[in-house]
């Protein structure tokens, strides 16, 4: 995995009011399949997408909790939100789903919450960049 | 006069826009994005406290649900699909995009 090339997603909007979203989640899923080193990274209106307890029934469209739920299962395993982003938004970390489990505990796993200078160093590493 | 909102207040100034020209009396509705104005303690809960002391506000209870939201302001009114027509029947609307 190491000499895999480093490749970054960014999330950047709110779920469900458009598709970009939806979209994103289908890019990660697709980018990891080829076993590329991929980070996700979940910042302002983004980090809505994670929030626990959405329920699309009455809207009529399937929504994507279930494939958030996947992460891990899907070789989605870093995932980062920007914690600024969690705090405009009167969220903390009990807010945001879980995104598969640990393979040894079997304990339940969430987004890992990040100060924006870390996610900027993160950004620095990658070889390429996808805002979604 | 109704006013709608379906943008985010976190990446939009939409919502701020339309307060200026809210009056006393007139109803705003939330939905979509725009929902997430509703939420209580953000960093843009203020403006749906001002339009509060002003007039009635309500959000759509689909889209809320569909965004997990459950802690809202004070104040906010739930309105269904009935509840949307009912409102576009008694007020000529504006849709703040």
């Amino acid at each position: 995995m190491s000499d895999a090339k480093k490749v970054m997603i960014t999330v950047r909007k709110p779920p469900h009011g458009s598709i970009y979203v939806h979209e994103a989640i289908e890019v990660m899923f697709i980018v990891a399949s080829f076993g590329l080193d991929l980070s996700v990274v979940f910042i302002d209106d983004g980090v809505l997408a994670l929030k626990t307890g959405q329920d699309t029934k009455e809207l009529g469209i399937k929504g994507f909790m279930a494939s958030i739920g996947a992460f891990m299962d899907f070789e989605v395993t870093k995932v980062y939100v920007d914690r600024q982003s969690l705090e405009d938004r009167n969220m903390s970390e009990a807010d945001l789903a879980f995104i598969g489990e640990d393979e040894t505990t079997e304990q339940p796993v969430r987004p890992t919450i990040l100060d924006s200078s870390a996610i900027a160093a993160l950004m620095a590493e990658q070889q390429s960049l996808m805002a979604l | 006069m109704l006013h709608t909102l379906n943008k985010s207040p976190f990446s939009h100034t939409s919502l701020e826009n339309c307060l200026r020209f809210i009056k006393p009396d007139d109803v705003l509705l939330l939905l979509e994005d725009g929902v997430y104005a509703a939420t209580r303690g953000t960093s843009r809960s203020h403006l749906i406290e001002q339009a509060l002391q002003n007039g009635h506000v309500f959000a759509m209870q689909a889209d809320l649900k569909a965004r997990g939201l459950t802690d809202l302001i004070d104040g906010v009114q739930l309105a269904d699909y009935d509840k949307f027509v009912e409102l576009l029947e008694q007020h000529s609307s504006h849709a703040w995009r």
